[in-house]
């Protein structure tokens, strides 16, 4: 079976590895801050013990006062799973750093994220519409896309 | 004297028969040889994850047949198995026997399919696919009996199945069982030892371990890659655990590896369906559930091995009668993620051969 992490065990390490991550537990889920994402996750894909080679995805949420991004990750090896959280309260212009130096894999799921949800993820090598075409005006799963 | 030469850029697609649906893909040659690729999607972008927002629960099931339309029944199991989980709804035993089964034969129609058009693509025209449809043809055939429906099955629902499985489909099942096994001999007879597939397939478009798992690609790409990772072994759903299986796994991540991948994958389908025929219980086969589930607040990430790779549903409730949010982990769109280290530096013939290996169907990629 692969197991969930328990989320206050990988925010003590997260905590000790970096201290702006600002990161905290409820349940399972790990919420830690928008700036310090490509940080945080780096610790986990490389300390040994946590082992988190693998990216199942990256998706997003709009909560209207914020939107939400969610990374499922996964260890092939130890067969163990998070789910790490972060909040953007930007919503006009939300920015989070790109992890797709990471993981190739990153960046088509980042312009996905891009395209339907308006979330721009800097230093993203090629931040492009991908499902829909340059010039649409508007990103549809927001939640006030249609009003 | 010294020839000039210049880079040449041409649109394979939006409708190629060699890219399995509306994908069109900007490739510059430099004489043959492929040295720049520009994928473009969305032409067939239906906002399936926004049309899930206005329906009900039940609803979205028939939304789910439409996003990879050659293996229908694995993506209902999918997404099912999601609202189960986020509203905490039992199954019983024979119903998820039942979803076993049916998700192993549409493992099979799949990878046939996928076969079928791998061949086509390596120029043996037609014919070796009309043997593929020809077995997929019984598969379907079975579908029909089960449910009425051919292709758009919406055969499951949360909290188990539509309806049980009539008599007659097991006597048909036992036929199909007994002659399936035969059909997969002949194709490979033809197939996998032939010279020129062997020469198009052997060391094309190769991946190593590393690069598949740095690019998320799942399923028989991954395995092929020599990587053993089955969400069927490593998180058993349904009654994966009381099943005994193999996971086939290639050794050098080409053309043929991937290939022999789903052949071997086929028989080891064939192995569980015939475990779940003997298995199976006597009993209910649906958990009673409100006409309109309304799941408590919260959210739920399930994902299940589709004959593709890993299909997952991360759906948010806030306890109305439509998902807040529906994403689609789609395999055939991150599987996606390395074409450029696929494609580049290879001829251009061979582009349509690694193409074809790859198994993507556009109404996964775009939704």
């Amino acid at each position: 079976m692969t197991i969930i992490k328990s989320g206050e065990e990988i925010v003590m390490r997260i905590n000790a590895f970096c201290v702006d991550s600002n990161s905290k537990s409820i349940g399972n889920d790990i919420y830690i801050t928008h700036i310090s994402v490509n940080d945080v996750i780096k610790f986990l894909k490389e300390d040994s013990e946590l082992d988190f080679n693998f990216l199942t995805s990256i998706t997003a949420v709009d909560y209207v006062e914020y939107i939400e991004i969610i990374y499922h990750l996964l260890s092939l090896h130890q067969n163990h799973r998070i789910i790490l959280k972060t909040k953007c309260y930007e919503i006009y212009n939300p920015i989070v750093p790109s992890i797709s130096d990471l993981w190739k894999g990153a960046e088509l799921q980042e312009r996905e994220i891009w395209d339907l949800m308006g979330v721009v993820f800097s230093g993203h090598p090629n931040m492009k519409r991908v499902l829909l075409w340059e010039g649409f005006d508007g990103h549809p799963l927001r939640r006030d896309y249609l009003s | 004297m010294s020839i000039r030469t210049e880079p040449v850029t041409i649109n394979l697609g939006p409708q190629h028969p060699s890219t399995h649906g509306v994908f069109r893909l900007r490739v510059t040659f430099d004489g043959e040889t492929v040295v720049d690729i520009d994928p473009v999607f969305g032409y067939m972008h239906r906002g399936t994850e926004k049309l899930a927002e206005t329906r009900s629960y039940v609803q979205i099931v028939t939304l789910t047949d439409r996003l990879d339309w050659v293996s229908s029944m694995s993506n209902n199991l999918a997404y099912v198995r999601a609202v189960e989980s986020l509203s905490n709804i039992e199954v019983p035993e024979r119903a998820q026997f039942l979803r076993v089964i049916t998700a192993e034969l549409q493992r099979i129609a799949s990878h046939l399919m996928a076969t079928g058009f791998l061949v086509n693509d390596m120029g043996a025209f037609a014919t070796p696919l009309m043997y593929c449809f020809r077995e997929r043809e019984r598969i379907l055939d079975l579908f029909e009996i089960l449910c009425g429906a051919r292709i758009t099955l919406s055969y499951m629902r949360p909290g188990g199945v539509f309806q049980d499985a009539p008599k007659e489909f097991w006597s048909v099942l036992d036929n199909l069982m007994k002659e399936i096994p035969g059909y997969i001999d002949e194709l490979e007879g033809l197939v996998t030892t032939n010279e020129i597939v062997l020469a198009r397939s052997k060391n094309v478009g190769v991946l190593t371990a590393e690069q598949a798992i740095n690019g998320s690609l799942t399923g028989p790409m991954l395995r092929a890659s020599s990587v053993n990772w089955d969400i069927r072994k490593s998180n058993p759903y349904e009654v994966y655990d009381k099943l005994k299986f193999d996971i086939p796994v290639g050794f050098n991540g080409d053309v043929f590896d991937r290939y022999i991948v789903r052949i071997q994958e086929m028989r080891q389908s064939l192995k569980i369906i015939s475990q779940c025929i003997d298995m199976i219980p006597e009993g209910p086969i649906r958990t009673e559930t409100p006409f309109n589930i309304r799941p408590p607040v919260g959210d739920t990430y399930s994902s299940v091995e589709a004959p593709k790779g890993e299909l997952g549903f991360y759906l948010v409730s806030d306890q109305s009668i439509a998902p807040y949010r529906c994403k689609i982990r789609s395999p055939s769109f991150i599987n996606l993620s390395l074409l450029r280290e696929m494609l580049i530096g290879w001829k251009m013939a061979d582009l349509i051969v690694i193409l074809g290996s790859i198994d993507f169907v556009m109404g996964e990629v775009d939704r």
